[in-house]
């Protein structure tokens, strides 16, 4: 397949992320979707580093898995920290810093 | 064959992505998502990427999930409210998203990019292997792997400091 | 030392006075800070018989001399220097200014003893003089506007000098404002001398000015009119004389300094200086005469039926005015000057007479409460009489060779001048039976309370301090009158003042007897020589005639005055209420004050609650509440934006960064 139907997915991949985050009031679904927009880039890395003809994209790909894992390891730990205040866990409640 | 397992891939990966938007249970939402990881990296290995579709699986879908799982076990999940109090936040939201679609094809798709449109050069058969990916790491990219390194154990902390049990104050 | 180094320091004492008084005024006790006055004041007058004793030792050609200290301005065309010019008749006002000062000093120095605020008032006092004399020995017209101003700020301080007294202020602001009046009329006029002759020093002025201007082209009228305008707020002529009478507030060493004997005489003394421009238009001459027939006969009209001692006397002070305006409008100039002189004398002395009889009353200042003072207080008595009888021409005093003089004048120059000696003629009638109505009201008859209590024990009457105009209680700190009020007989330096005054106000007139000398007028001489008109001299015999009428007039008039007010008490208040029309005009003043409401003030007011309204409020609020409405709108839009909820803010990140990659898509095609 050519290179331009995998960076088509990874775009449509994206843009599906980006609507979760807009639309969910979960964090741990934001999370997610932000899981989505990290893999679709992923995917768009590795399909460039092919098309290139060399591994550093693949590299780069998978330095962002890393800071991934990192982000959603802090992400969760914030949740789990919200969910032991008893607080609500939607991010529409959560709004004290506002102008 | 490529464009059928291409295909097959993208529809798992397009139907877990949209699974993780839709789905009212977050449970439901964190094994969509383990689908449309899988998916992604039938994709990778697709492109020649063995390695990274190997950590996809095993650290991704395997670590990182299973942590989902286990902080949506403990916190649970509530059925969000149907009300929604932004005002135009429904509506919009579709249309940015597909604008940002929209937008992101014709940038990649309109640039003057010619290798855009083939398959990549002949590669070799130990592209994409660990031991390539290894010595990359390795050799050229030393640093962005020790400060990774150095970011996980920071993650590390940071999760630990937020998520520990609160110190009883010595009376 | 030259004539014009003796006018610097003349300029330079009364200035030093005021200065040092004002500075000093918690160290220098009461008594030394009046001895600087008055001493700042004599020394500014030996200063100017130093002057003029210089000047009678040139010829009398050469008795012209500028001076300058320094540039005041001098850029984009204009070259103002800080000059004096020193002639005769510059030295003329300053000797009548700094002498009648001296006295009145003197006077002030026992009068005013008791009084919180005595170091202020010297120091005023010494800048008024200051201002005076500046104005009288300008040597340009911007030096003159100076001069001007200042004495008008000095006036509105002395006026409103017991400050704690609602109708003082109220009075000084009613001067200082109609006198701004004339100062634009003034100001306009030197700038019109700048446009057409391209000079304000007078010298250059007055020689340009016949070759410039024709006779009786619009320019130089309209510089005479507008000259006029500022002569009469300042010398309180018809219409803008409302500020006098309420002038009297100021304490009566004012009244006598300022507003008999100095300030009031400044506008005669500018058409007598512009006398040049005068000729040149004399339709504007014309107007000015007229105008000071009229306040003649008006005031004096007035000074028939005013109940307050005081302003009974500012009548007269504008009536006499209207004298020595109609005078120097003429031609008449150095008679106008001369009447000047002895006016000075005689109203000064009556106003120090007067007050005198007032501090006797307690600070009673109205003549029907007022009588028997003949016997009680002999030497104010005897004053006030000598002034009286200055002041209604009696024959051999002061006033009657000045008074006449004038009207002999307006008979030489004919033709329709004779209409000011007839006129003129009816208003000495007017000022002797006005004159001696006062006289005969207060000195003669049966005492009355203040007048007994001050014959049996010899104290001055103590009441309650009151306003004197509108009947209030007040007390006796700063800003009002103080405790104790002095008369002439029990303080040596009052009677200093007014016997001296007493003998100028008696003997004065017999240096410029008709036939015999005159010495004024040849003093004078060379300063109006340019003037055809003061080639026109009554002969001796028509002067005679003249003093002859004038006699029987005066006579005639202390017959009448002596008829109503001594022999047929009862008469005066018949005649009121037969002539109830005629006298509530007079009483009221010929309504001027309510005209001058109609006209002027109320319109004023209107304008300012106009532009309140609509202008201030709808424009400016608007344009300021406008913009502060816009800035808080906008505020609150984008205060949207901080709505605290995260989705929305990330739907902004995303509309922002959709909004960026399309702009750049379109751009980049």
């Amino acid at each position: 397949m050519n290179v331009e139907w995998y960076i088509v997915l990874s775009s449509l991949l994206f843009a599906v992320g980006a609507l979760g985050i807009l639309i969910r009031r979960s964090p741990i679904v934001i999370l997610l979707c932000l899981e989505l927009m990290l893999n679709a880039g992923n995917l768009a890395l590795v399909a460039f580093s092919r098309m290139v003809g060399n591994q550093q994209g693949q590299v780069f790909a998978l330095i962002v898995m890393v800071v991934a894992a990192c982000e959603v390891v802090v992400g969760l730990g914030l949740i789990v920290a919200i969910f032991r205040c008893r607080l609500p866990l939607d991010v529409d409640e959560l709004r004290e810093l506002r102008g | 064959m490529e464009a059928v397992l291409f295909f097959a891939a993208a529809i798992g990966a397009l139907g877990g992505a949209i699974g993780v938007v839709a789905m009212r249970n977050p449970l439901f939402s964190v094994l969509a998502l383990i689908v449309h990881l899988f998916s992604l990296a039938v994709l990778f290995l697709l492109l020649a990427a063995a390695f990274v579709a190997a950590a996809q699986v095993v650290v991704y879908a395997g670590a990182v999930m299973v942590l989902y799982v286990f902080v949506v076990a403990y916190v649970g999940g509530d059925e969000e409210s149907a009300w929604e109090p932004i005002p135009g936040q429904r509506l919009l939201a579709p249309l940015l998203g597909a604008a940002l679609f929209v937008e992101l094809s014709i940038a990649v798709l309109g640039s003057s990019l010619l290798a855009l449109g083939t398959n990549g050069p002949k590669v070799n058969p130990g592209f994409g292997d660990p031991a390539a990916i290894g010595r990359l790491l390795l050799e050229r990219f030393l640093i962005p792997f020790e400060a990774s390194s150095i970011l996980l154990l920071l993650a590390a902390v940071g999760a630990v400091v937020l998520a520990g049990r609160k110190r009883e104050e010595s009376a | 030392m030259s004539a014009t180094a003796w006018a610097w320091l003349v300029l330079f004492f009364p200035l030093l006075g005021s200065i040092a008084i004002a500075l000093g005024y918690r160290a220098i006790p009461a008594r030394v800070a009046g001895a600087i006055g008055t001493a700042a004041i004599g020394l500014a007058f030996a200063c100017g018989i130093a002057a003029l004793v210089n000047l009678l030792g040139e010829a009398p050609d050469a008795r012209h001399h500028a001076s300058s200290l320094w540039d005041y301005a001098s850029a984009a065309g204009l070259d103002i220097k800080l000059g004096i010019f020193v002639d005769p008749l510059s030295t003329f006002m300053v000797l009548v200014v700094t002498g009648v000062s001296t006295l009145i000093h003197l006077y002030s120095f026992g009068y005013m003893r008791s009084d919180e605020g005595y170091h202020r008032f010297f120091s005023y006092l010494n800048f008024f003089v200051f201002s005076m004399l500046l104005l009288v020995l300008a040597g340009n017209f911007v030096l003159l506007i100076v001069g001007w101003a200042f004495v008008g700020f000095a006036s509105y301080a002395l006026i409103s000098f017991w400050y704690r007294r609602t109708t003082a202020t109220g009075a000084g602001m009613k001067a200082f404002v109609i006198n701004v009046v004339g100062d634009i009329g003034l100001v306009l006029a030197a700038f019109l001398i700048f446009r057409e002759l391209g000079t304000f020093e007078y010298g250059a002025v007055f020689q340009r000015a016949p070759g410039v201007f024709h006779t009786n082209e619009w320019t130089v009228t309209a510089i005479c009119l507008l000259l006029l305008l500022g002569a009469f707020a300042k010398s309180a002529q018809l219409p803008l004389h409302t500020w006098l009478p309420d002038a009297m507030e100021g304490p009566t060493p004012v009244s006598a300094l300022i507003h008999a004997a100095t300030m009031v005489t400044a506008g005669v003394y500018l058409i007598a200086r512009t006398h040049v421009l005068f000729v040149l238009a004399p339709t504007a001459a014309d107007v000015a005469a007229f105008t000071g027939l009229a306040t003649l006969l008006v005031a004096g009209t007035i000074a028939l039926v005013m109940t307050d001692l005081k302003r009974a006397i500012a009548y007269s002070t504008m009536s006499q005015i209207g004298y020595m305006v109609v005078g120097v409008s003429i031609g008449a100039y150095s008679a106008g000057m001369f009447h000047l002189m002895t006016h000075a004398f005689f109203k000064a002395l009556l106003f120090m007479a007067a007050g005198s009889i007032i501090a006797a009353m307690a600070n009673e200042q109205n003549i029907d409460r007022m009588s028997g003072f003949g016997r009680a207080m002999r030497f104010t008595s005897a004053t006030m009489l000598a002034g009286g009888l200055a002041l209604a021409a009696f024959p051999g005093t002061s006033g009657f060779f000045s008074k006449d003089e004038i009207l002999a004048y307006a008979t030489a120059r004919g033709g329709m001048y004779e209409i000011f000696t007839v006129l003129g003629y009816a208003g000495a009638l007017l000022t002797a039976v006005y004159t001696f109505r006062l006289i005969f009201r207060i000195l003669p008859g049966q005492p009355c309370k203040e007048a007994r209590e001050l014959i049996d024990t010899g104290h001055v009457a103590h009441e309650a301090p009151r306003n004197p105009a509108s009947g209030e209680e007040e007390d006796t700190e700063v800003g009002f009158p103080g405790a104790e009020h002095h008369i002439a007989e029990q303080s040596l330096s009052m009677r200093i003042a007014m016997a001296v005054l007493a003998f100028l106000a008696l003997f004065g007139g017999l240096v410029q007897v008709p036939g015999v000398d005159d010495a004024i007028t040849k003093f004078l001489d060379p300063v109006f020589a340019n003037s055809p008109l003061s080639a026109i001299h009554p002969s001796v015999a028509a002067s005679w005639t003249g003093l002859a009428i004038g006699t029987a007039i005066s006579l005639g008039g202390i017959a009448i005055a002596y008829w109503l007010y001594v022999v047929q008490p009862a008469a005066p208040g018949i005649l009121q209420r037969r002539l109830r029309p005629l006298y509530t005009l007079l009483v009221n003043k010929w309504y001027f004050d309510e005209l001058i409401d109609v006209l002027v003030v109320r319109p004023a007011l209107a304008i300012g609650r106009f532009a309140n309204r609509t202008f201030e409020r709808v424009v400016v609020g608007g344009l300021i509440t406008g913009a502060e409405d816009v800035v808080g709108s906008t505020g609150r839009v984008v205060r949207f934006a901080q709505s605290g909820f995260v989705r929305g803010y990330a739907l902004l990140l995303l509309a922002g960064f959709a909004g960026l990659a399309l702009y750049f898509l379109l751009s980049s095609q």
